[in-house]
């Protein structure tokens, strides 16, 4: 079945799940990223829609990354356009982009080690009011800011951490010194913070045990439908699971993409990719 | 608490009417607000400039021409020094700010040599020689910094202010940005943020600041001359802010305090006093990793 | 301007520019293998300078003292890397600039201690002490063509270290990725002792060679320092390339800065153009490529 084919059978085939109707939030159309000779985004074109969950696999190597990176702006395309809300944003910055609601977590989460979770969040909703040319008002007591960073942290069920010092007072601990689960959660609570539109997840899953890794599930579950997300992730059974959508990208090229049921039975993702796991 | 008891002693000093130390505490508290002004940017932003001696000259150099057009007053002196100061800082940070680590370190130091160069080719000002104050800048109601304990009252309040301003900075949204740009630029850009224009106002804030500095420096030593600006004065500045330990507040002053300490020490001792500083200097990287302030608080915080 | 007059200034600034290569390359090769930037390096320089001077004064035979200021300064290359650069290598660039500014410090110190505050001066040797005709009318120091010469081959000699030797080759592994040295089974610790006594060795045959030139005295290697600071910066940190072509430049726009624009822009302001020129042209670069010409480090 080739790609064009599954696109238009998945209106008919998705059935607990159709919003195929609404506007996409993002739409990314037949882009191309070379690094010399290597082509590591090739013609891709793939859509996003308000509260859907898509999800990208491809084995290592695939361009995974890349194309994230050439969605938020981080690298800049070749060829192609990258649409989201209706506004063509692929000659926009990262900051430019973020503030219309384009929100990223990282693979190795990027945190300010220094400062506490609490906030870590704050910042993000700092840049939500962009009251960053504040220069008097108390960041630690301003209580918009602390109400806007605990429910940011609570949504993702990050609690207040504490350290004793050596001298046995407790103080917040600084997010750089967390255990790496809940480095994971906070990377994920900064994505949501500034109350983004859609999220892009760059495997949430990686690194993280068994316990961790089921609660990141459900987690990711409880958030579903909320925002857009395109999740990136190797956990194919997580990824099953989650998605409403799922594209398959192998050498830089979109292989397949449609509903789960249909992934599951293609046979070129079966070979090209599955294969390797079943 | 630290902090505390030194202001307390700094306070009583200037009434033992010993003119020495009465300048020695002019002298560190000068030397307080300039390391505090760079730990604003090395400390909390990242920034680690090699040229911050320029604004502290600029400071030198406007109280030292002002008077010369008559002008005297402290609130037309220090106003202006700052201004140009914070021009400089816009002007030449636009620039530098574009760069990062290694190349911000040499540019900056770039930029200071160009001031420096031009405080060497004013002939009119004695070029490489400098130039004696032609008169004190003055406070309201006529009192004169040329009077040692006028200048050391007057610039341990100004340090005083610096350190309260330099706080709330810090503390507020502005510095919550600031710190997280220094902590992990990648994430602030993808939370919609551009650090840039942040670390351009505080570029500016903490080279206004220097020149404050540098206007009492002038009043200290009744002399302007390029060599308040050249880059072993932006290398002695770095040495306070990490002497003392850096994104403290305490800190730079405290290493402020313990370098113009060391500096007079060594000097009494010996003639060769430099070559002692530099060792201090080294082994200061090499030993002692957390800085005054930290060997003080215990260790363990920074 | 007579056309023997520019030729005479090309000369004297294409031997600035030489030298201020051999600083360059050293503080480029510093911070491509070991990651560090060393404000020391002029003191190498001034080492140099301050050696020869010294030696001239026991040693007639000008090779013989010209041999023995570079044994001397690669002893004090040795010593400093062991005792102080080694544990900087790790250091953050905060650390590295204190504890080399520190360094410098104390080394432009200690050669008064030795030698006293007063300048000391290097006769050239006899046999470089003519002139050469460049044209009829206009003759040109041999000495200064000799300095040219010598630290064109010494970059050359450099070229061929790096391009064409074992050691070369790790070298410039190193440089431009500097995890790579180690997976090389290569003796880490004796390959940065290597470059570095080099990267010394180049800064301190400048300084030889300087010293009949200008006045041997402390802290006469930091002016040169700080354009070499410039000169990598504007080439771009790691490039051997991007040290070349900008010390060239900034040789020439230097020196001919220097008769240009006080004609131009009048004594006062021209004067501080002139001498601010090489730092007026490093912003300008990296307003335009913030990581220099030819670099690509994210330094």
């Amino acid at each position: 079945m080739s790609m064009q084919a599954l696109d238009q059978s998945e209106a008919v085939q998705t059935g607990a799940y159709d919003r195929s109707g609404e506007a996409p939030l993002l739409e990314v159309r037949n882009l191309v990223k070379r690094f010399g000779a290597l082509v590591v985004t090739d013609q891709v074109s793939l859509s996003v829609r308000p509260g859907e969950l898509h999800a990208l696999i491809g084995p290592n190597g695939a361009g995974k990354s890349c194309l994230i990176g050439q969605i938020t702006g981080e690298l800049r395309p070749d060829a192609g356009e990258v649409h989201f809300r209706g506004e063509r944003v692929d000659a926009l910055a990262v900051p430019e982009r973020a503030r219309r609601g384009l929100a990223r977590a990282y693979q190795v989460p990027r945190l300010f080690g220094s400062l506490t979770p609490e906030a870590n969040a704050a910042v993000a909703e700092i840049s939500r009011q962009r009251s960053g040319f504040r220069f008097w008002r108390r960041a630690s007591t301003d209580r918009a800011l602390a109400i806007a960073a605990r429910a940011a942290l609570d949504r993702v069920g990050l609690g207040r951490v504490d350290a004793p010092d050596p001298a046995g007072r407790h103080h917040p601990r600084p997010a750089g010194l967390l255990a790496h689960g809940d480095k994971r959660l906070l990377e994920l609570a900064m994505g949501f913070a500034s109350e983004p539109a859609m999220l892009l997840l760059d495997e949430p899953l990686a690194g993280l045990g068994p316990a961790d890794s089921a609660a990141m599930v459900s987690l990711l579950r409880s958030l579903k439908g909320r925002y857009g997300i395109l999740l990136v992730e190797h956990d194919v059974e997580a990824v099953f699971a989650l998605a409403d959508r799922i594209s398959v990208l192998v050498g830089g090229r979109l292989i397949a993409s449609g509903p789960a049921a249909l992934i599951r039975t293609d046979p070129r993702v079966r070979t090209a990719y599955l294969g390797e796991d079943a | 608490m630290l902090l505390g008891l030194l202001l307390a002693v700094a306070l009583i000093v200037p009434l033992l009417g010993q003119p020495y130390y009465t300048r020695l505490v002019a002298r560190m508290a000068i030397f307080g607000i300039a390391a505090l002004s760079l730990d604003l940017l090395v400390g909390y932003a990242g920034l680690v400039s090699f040229g911050h001696a320029a604004f502290f000259g600029i400071g030198v150099y406007c109280a030292g021409l002002l008077p010369m057009m008559g002008v005297q007053q402290v609130w037309v002196i220090v106003p202006v020094a700052m201004l140009v100061a914070a021009l400089y800082g816009a002007l030449s940070g636009l620039i530098s700010l574009r760069a990062s680590g290694l190349y911000f370190i040499f540019i900056t130091l770039a930029f200071a040599e160009i001031v420096f160069y031009i405080a060497q080719g004013l002939r009119m000002l004695g070029g490489d020689d400098g130039f004696r104050l032609p008169a004190p800048t003055l406070l309201p109601g006529g009192a004169s910094l040329a009077n040692p304990v006028v200048l050391a009252y007057t610039m341990l309040a100004a340090l005083v202010l610096a350190v309260w301003v330099a706080r709330r900075l810090s503390e507020s949204h502005f510095g919550q940005v600031v710190v997280a740009a220094r902590d992990n630029e990648t994430r602030l850009r993808a939370m919609g943020l551009s650090p840039y224009p942040y670390r351009l106002a505080l570029y500016m804030i903490a080279s206004a600041l220097c020149a404050l500095a540098g206007v009492g420096f002038a009043n200290l030593v009744e002399y302007a001359s390029p060599a308040s600006m050249s880059w072993v004065v932006s290398g002695e500045f770095l040495f306070m802010v990490i002497l003392g330990s850096a994104a403290t507040i305490v800190g730079p002053v405290l290493g402020a305090v313990v370098f113009v300490g060391l500096e007079q020490l060594l000097s009494a001792v010996t003639e060769h006093w430099l070559f002692w500083l530099g060792i201090v200097l080294v082994l200061r990287v090499l030993l002692l990793r957390q800085g005054i302030h930290g060997l003080l608080a215990g260790g363990g915080q920074r | 301007m007579t056309a023997g007059l520019v030729l005479e200034q090309a000369f004297n600034g294409l031997q600035f520019g030489m030298v201020l290569f051999l600083m360059a390359v050293g503080v480029t090769l510093a911070f491509g293998v070991m990651n560090l930037i060393n404000l020391a390096h002029g003191s190498m320089l001034m080492l140099g300078a301050y050696f020869i001077a010294a030696a001239a004064q026991k040693i007639t035979a000008y090779p013989l003292a010209f041999v023995a200021a570079l044994m001397l300064t690669a002893v004090a290359a040795v010593l400093l890397e062991v005792v102080v650069m080694r544990p900087l290598y790790r250091m953050g660039h905060l650390d590295q600039v204190l504890a080399t500014f520190g360094v410098s410090i104390a080394v432009n110190e200690a050669v008064i201690m030795v030698w006293g505050r007063e300048a000391m001066f290097v006769a050239p040797p006899d046999w470089l002490d003519g002139t050469v005709a460049l044209t009829e009318t206009i003759s040109y120091p041999l000495y200064r063509l000799a300095i040219t010469a010598v630290a064109a081959l010494a970059g050359l000699a450099l070229w061929l270290l790096l391009a064409r030797t074992r050691l070369g080759m790790r070298i410039r592994a190193g440089a431009e990725n500097g995890d790579i040295v180690g997976a090389l089974g290569v003796n880490v610790r004796l390959l940065f002792i290597g470059v570095f006594v080099i990267s010394s060795l180049l800064a301190a045959l400048g300084g030889v060679m300087l010293g009949p030139l200008i006045a041997v005295q402390s802290g006469m290697g930091d002016p040169l320092l700080i354009l070499a600071l410039a000169v990598v910066v504007i080439g771009g940190v790691g490039s051997l390339k991007g040290a070349l072509v900008a010390s060239l430049a900034v040789g020439l726009i230097d020196t001919f800065g220097r008769m240009i624009w006080p004609q131009w822009l009048g004594d006062v302001v021209g004067n501080i153009v002139a001498n601010a020129s090489v730092y007026i042209l490093m912003a300008l670069v990296i307003a335009v490529r913030p990581s220099g010409l030819y670099g690509n480090h994210a330094a």
